[in-house]
């Protein structure tokens, strides 16, 4: 599953400031039937999006500017709840690139770093500010693992471990890099000895 | 060198190490999977020309899209063809790879976190993924068992192996005695309001004390499914006799039993071995305990009130709920009751909430819905006579699977419904929009399907 190298993304911000943002928000369950990845974009936060009878709300992501974006700004603890990769497939495919926020649950994470989505874990002060100041410009260097937040609101640092951000910003993927492993993969099979059925 | 039973797991685990640069490479003993987060893995292997490594340390059911009723004429209403296409998609994609697959025609399909234990394919020192983040579970038996997305899902089917990097421990320690009526899910409620939702990320956790000794496997099964309701990625009980007992005899237990428990009995945290992090509950301190807002941390023992909401997210999920600070949750009307899902469907489940349902009328105008784990349990269930004690009581006894849990697959609630529900998650619109879910024990799930209101299991004697 290869995506579009991530280095430098500069974008007005989405903000939503609900804390404990669950999968199942981003997604809802009725989309995962899907048998590919293709449209989710469509899908994502369809609870906040769609009145009953489909119609669009008028919720910053079906406006213009929401759908400009590709920096999104959420509360603490983001992506919490349900493993589906439904969610980084829907935020990516509507455009998103990067998420800032106080806290990410570890699977939505791991399944983001795949997708070439970045989640960025940012200090409070930094974090309280971006939620008070909707739509402000923002670059993300992934470079410098830095955040750059406009009107001399300061330069901000990120971690990211460099496996992760060596994978972004080549556009590469892990599945290369296990295939280059069989031989380490051999050798530890050989030597667990026996499968589950022995 | 003293090691956490997390740390004795891993190491054995681990194919490449990790490094400063890199991630470990992790071997997988046992891949579960599903048909919602697996197609996509699957073609993505189409499209590389890669074939599935092993495909027999890989098992397959059906269980999150699947009906649970069956039409007069046999056939199944499916919600959408999209769902059946699903469920068709994963049958074909495990034929061509030569998976083992419990599908229709099995007795052990049913929700997968159900079917592993039951197979006796889930074992200590084990470590198991699925594309599902209840895999948790299975940690109940001493295994490193977690949640993965769907690339993931690609990665073990093609290489057997993830990478990732060593989460911290956290020991959770509960000792002292239960009062009675307080359940595995009252104690694992209680953990999560404790620690919070996002208390467990990027942590393991490691369930200690008597309290955890003392209980049945599928009580323990019901306390790791829900770690990941903290955020941790799993959570494990060391193995004991209860734990090899539970194996012995089921179809993927160890040839050489004997040999296989003296290995597992070695899988114990190490006297002084240092967790990153300690929390400690006292027994007698946990009550029967009900969820009253959007998400599992939200719980309090049912005899108490709501509390004040401390932020404005609080007071949204009061607001969605319904509920009122300073009412008492108790006696709270509902709508529904959903005794089922891969936290607390096994045949134990069955039996508490079916203590309580024996000889009485379910209150007129609540739905009440039993779905069993799997079709073996549905199965024992009937041969002791539960599933009469159900239908007597005027609740609905279906076929296995994930059900009401998520709805996936139809089975849902009407906007605004109150649902008790046994399940692990009371998103908002989780089982259904606008649907309002309250997270309980099975027994205080039949209590309150008794009475209609929110109930107290204790007031029909329950015992624990
Ligand atoms: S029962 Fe619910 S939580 Fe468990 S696997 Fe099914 S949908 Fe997921």
């Amino acid at each position: 599953m290869s995506f579009q190298p991530l280095t430098k993304v500069t974008s007005k911000t989405l903000v939503l400031t609900a804390t404990n943002i669950d999968t199942d928000q981003i997604m809802p369950a009725k989309f995962l039937s899907m048998t590919t990845k293709a449209g989710l974009g469509e899908h994502v936060f369809a609870n906040l999006r769609y009145n009953a009878d489909g119609s669009e709300t008028d919720h910053i992501l079906n406006t213009p500017a929401g759908k400009a974006s590709e920096i999104l700004v959420a509360g603490h603890n983001f992506g919490c709840g349900s493993s589906r990769e439904h969610a980084p497939w829907g935020l990516t495919d509507y455009g998103i690139r990067v998420v800032i926020s106080s806290e990410v649950a570890d699977i939505f994470r791991t399944n983001s770093l795949k997708n070439g989505l970045l989640p960025i874990i940012i200090e409070k002060r930094a974090h309280d500010w971006l939620l008070d100041n909707p739509g402000v410009e923002v670059t993300v260097d992934l470079d410098s693992c830095e955040v750059h937040l406009p009107r001399n609101g300061g330069t901000y640092k990120f971690e990211i471990d460099d496996f992760s951000r060596h994978c972004l910003m080549e556009g590469v993927d892990e599945m290369g890099y296990l295939q280059g492993q069989h031989i380490e993969l051999d050798k530890f099979e050989k030597n667990q000895g026996g499968n589950r059925n022995s | 060198m003293t090691q956490t039973l997390f740390d004795k797991v891993w190491d054995r685990h681990i194919v490449v190490p990790e490094t400063t640069a890199n991630p470990a490479t992790l071997y997988i003993d046992l891949h579960l999977i599903h048909e919602v987060t697996s197609p996509q893995a699957f073609t993505e292997l189409k499209e590389r020309g890669l074939e599935v490594r092993r495909p027999d340390r890989t098992l397959a059911t059906i269980d999150h899209s699947t009906p649970t009723r069956v039409n007069a004429d046999g056939s199944r209403p499916y919600v959408t063809p999209q769902a059946e296409t699903q469920v068709e998609t994963l049958l074909a994609n495990t034929k061509a790879h030569g998976i083992e697959t419990h599908g229709w025609d099995s007795e052990h399909r049913g929700i997968v976190h159900v079917m592993g234990p039951e197979l006796g394919a889930t074992q200590p020192g084990m470590t198991i993924v699925c594309g599902d983040s209840h895999t948790s579970t299975h940690g109940a038996f001493g295994a490193i068992a977690f949640g993965i997305g769907t690339t993931q899902v690609g990665h073990v089917l093609a290489n057997q192996s993830i990478l990732m990097r060593k989460p911290k421990t956290m020991s959770i320690e509960v000792n002292g005695t239960l009062q009675t009526g307080v359940t595995p899910k009252d104690v694992i409620l209680a953990i999560i309001a404790e620690i919070g939702i996002g208390g467990g990320t990027g942590y393991a956790l490691e369930y200690r004390g008597n309290v955890f000794r003392e209980m049945s496997m599928d009580g323990r099964m019901t306390v790791c499914n829900m770690s990941i309701e903290a955020g941790a990625r799993c959570g494990m009980v060391a193995p004991d006799q209860i734990t090899f007992d539970y194996i012995e005899g089921r179809k993927f237990a160890p040839a050489d039993y004997e040999a296989a428990c003296e290995d597992w009995a070695s899988l114990t945290t190490d006297d002084g071995a240092i967790f990153d992090k300690v929390v400690r509950i006292k027994a007698e301190d946990i009550s029967p305990m009900v969820t009253y807002g959007t998400h599992p941390g939200m719980g309090i023992p049912i005899t108490e009130v709501i509390p004040a909401a401390a932020s404005d997210a609080d007071q949204d999920a009061l607001d969605y709920m319904q509920l009122t600070s300073g009412d008492k949750i108790a006696g709270t009307t509902v709508d529904k009751v959903f005794i089922g899902s891969c936290t607390n469907s096994r045949l134990e489940d069955l039996r508490a909430a079916a203590a309580i349902m024996k000889g009485r009328t379910v209150a007129q105008g609540v739905t009440t819905i039993v779905v069993p784990g799997s079709v073996i349990t549905k199965f024992q269930a009937e041969e002791e006579g539960l599933d009469k004690i159900f239908t007597d009581a005027g609740a609905e006894w279906r076929e296995a699977g994930c059900s009401m849990c998520l709805g996936m697959n139809g089975d849902i609630g009407a906007p605004g419904d109150l649902v008790v529900s046994t399940s692990n998650r009371n998103f908002m619109g989780r089982q259904g929009p606008g649907v309002r879910t309250v997270l309980a024990s099975p027994e205080t799930a039949a209590a309150t399907a008794i009475h209609g209101v929110i109930t107290d299991p204790r007031e029909f004697g329950a015992a624990a």
